[in-house]
């Protein structure tokens, strides 16, 4: 074959190869969406599940989930933000940083259920703090970690070394060049990558299953009180998120209307992830032009 | 003149707030130390309590083939045979990543070389919405679309390494096609001029240069995407068929190290023996993810330009 016929076969192969992909996506993605956009309705959304008859909804659910996602970033937050601003403004070339960069990789590529069964043996059985929300927010912290604060130092590591210097030469200590100087030019950045983990936050399910449990008892959205059981923000009650619900239907299989339910659930979460994703673009661009001269 | 001299001489609020921001920064970077430390710690000392507490013999588990904890076999000891999860786990992730590869190669060159346009304004956002897309969320299709499907055309009940298979090509496609995107990208651009340059036509420079530049990035990418197959838990078990036997064909229900720990934690009582054994296959994962991570940076270091 000549040089000429087979670069025309393999754009032609190329070409076949991505249009197939983008099928496959395509259909993914429509599936999900007209499978379950169809389901959601207003009382999909906010009534509670049933467990033997159809026509429950997943508004508790949904509910954990955010709840949940808050309490991650709470928790998860300032960690990441004071690890990337030592492994990027203070940390040295030397065999300490690079045992702590390795340390973090390792995190961060662990299966999601062995991070969840070690947040099952050390907060749920050891710290006796059983199938909790807050057992839940601290298993995904450690998943959600690593990622955060690569993301965080990769922000700050984009900010000219000329900003250091100016800080320097006018006399700041380093901190106060970070805190002043540095991270505000760096927080368009993290933004955008604190929404992105957002959604892969929202939709983890593999590490909650023994930490956060796999019921929802009722709540009482009445009762703002943290510290009573049929409270929504109470921390110590078991929380099944949208994303353990859809594995927990379609597993156990004692639910009528289990396809149903979790192609409308599916679709939230898709949509949930889209919103995420559009939001962290959106956000990134809006923060960029407000706190820089960028016009 | 004291007054002045002291205030010269002892250490300034600037100093204290430098020391109280480096103290916390740094406790941030080693509680995640610990944490990593700890995860080992924990899972390890579970995991080997099999072998040291109920002493069970290694190499009868890492080789039995009958999984069945509760319940002796014929010497006796109870049935552990670890055997069948590890392939299943094994055949799953490695078949994913064969099929996965070419798509993805192809996706990338396709995205990077032959129409920028195109990738960038349409295959580019999608492949990155998928890449969040929420594991159960693949596990719900293969088990509406998938198995069903394979049922009808194979028989069976749909459920096996297959159906697995295919749930996480799927899955692991938009991780590896972005990552090998990225790597593409990163060619240097006189790379492709110099290639043309000479008389190669496009394919030759995307064959013989390109690619070729590009090897250890992707190596890197296909590896990642393995690691994410091996340890995916929820969607791998909701189409698998979760029967811990070892896979005679790619059809028949089977079950993989993930699998049998998401449906076995729950139903077993902490610190028995059934329970230990589960733990040491949640310590077999922890050492795969280890083993991934170590061959992805041999590739990193063989891979430096020089």
């Amino acid at each position: 074959m000549s040089a000429k016929t087979s670069n025309k076969v393999a754009t032609i192969v190329l070409y076949t190869i991505a249009s197939l992909v983008i099928l496959l996506l395509a259909a993914l993605l429509g599936f999900i969406l007209i499978d379950g956009v169809p389901h959601l309705s207003w009382h999909f959304l906010t009534s509670p599940a049933k467990a033997f008859q159809a026509g429950g909804g997943i508004g508790v659910q949904l509910f954990n989930s955010f709840y949940l996602l808050i309490l991650t970033m709470v928790i998860s937050l300032p960690i990441a933000l004071g690890a990337g601003i030592y492994l990027n403004e203070y940390a040295k070339q030397n065999w300490f940083t690079a045992v702590i960069r390795t340390a973090i990789e390792i995190l961060s590529s662990l299966p999601s259920v062995v991070v969840g069964l070690f947040g099952f043996l050390l907060f749920v059985v050891q710290f006796k703090l059983g199938f909790s929300v807050l057992s839940g927010a601290i298993a995904l912290t450690l998943f959600n970690l690593p990622l955060l604060t690569r993301s965080v130092e990769g922000s700050l590591k984009s900010i000219p070394d000329l900003q250091r210097e100016a800080g320097a030469a006018l006399g700041l200590s380093k901190w106060e060049t970070v805190g002043h100087v540095i991270l505000p030019a760096a927080v368009p950045s993290i933004v955008t990558g604190v929404v992105l983990s957002a959604g892969r936050v929202f939709g983890e399910a593999a590490a909650l299953i023994y930490t956060a449990g796999q019921s929802a008892p009722a709540l009482n959205f009445g009762n703002w009180n943290p510290f009573d059981i049929t409270s929504p923000l109470n921390p110590l009650r078991p929380a099944e998120t949208l994303a353990v619900h859809i594995w927990k239907i379609n597993s156990e299989g004692i639910m009528p209307d289990a396809a149903a339910v979790s192609a409308g659930a599916s679709a939230v979460l898709v949509i949930a992830v889209l919103i995420f994703n559009l939001l962290a673009r959106w956000l990134g661009k809006v923060l960029f032009k407000r706190l820089t001269a960028a016009r | 003149m004291d007054e002045i001299r002291e205030s010269l001489l002892k250490t300034s609020i600037a100093t204290k707030k430098e020391r109280i921001g480096k103290t916390l920064s740094i406790s941030a970077l080693l509680l995640i130390a610990i944490v990593v430390v700890s995860i080992f710690y924990f899972v390890a000392s579970k995991g080997l309590a099999t072998f040291f507490v109920d002493k069970i013999n290694f190499w009868d588990f890492m080789t039995g083939k009958t999984w069945n904890p509760s319940v002796n076999g014929a010497n006796g000891k109870p049935e552990t045979g670890a055997l069948p999860m590890i392939v299943g786990s094994f055949l799953i992730t490695v078949l994913s990543a064969i099929i996965a590869t070419p798509f993805a190669i192809g996706t990338a060159v396709f995205m990077t070389e032959i129409s920028p346009k195109y990738g960038a304004k349409i295959l580019q956002p999608v492949t990155e919405l998928l890449v969040g897309i929420p594991s159960v969320v693949y596990g719900f299709i293969g088990l509406t679309v998938v198995v069903p499907f394979i049922r009808n055309i194979f028989g069976g009940s749909g459920f096996g390494i297959l159906s697995g298979t295919i749930v996480l090509f799927v899955m692991i496609l938009p991780t590896v096609t972005s990552m090998t995107v990225d790597t593409l990208r990163s060619v240097p651009q006189y790379y492709r001029e110099s290639a043309l340059a000479i008389g190669a036509t496009r394919w030759q420079a995307i064959y013989k240069v390109i690619l070729r530049a590009a090897t250890p990035g992707i190596l890197t990418a296909v590896v990642f995407g393995m690691a994410r197959a091996f340890g995916e838990a929820l969607a791998v078990q909701m189409v698998v068929g979760n029967a811990a036997i070892m896979p005679g064909n790619l059809i028949s229900p089977a079950a993989t190290l993930t699998s049998v720990l998401t449906m076995g934690i729950g139903n077993t009582v902490m610190g028995s023996m059934q329970n230990d054994v589960l733990w040491t296959l949640a310590l077999i994962l922890l050492l795969m993810s280890l083993v991934f991570n170590i061959i992805i940076r041999l590739i990193g270091k063989k891979g430096e330009l020089k």
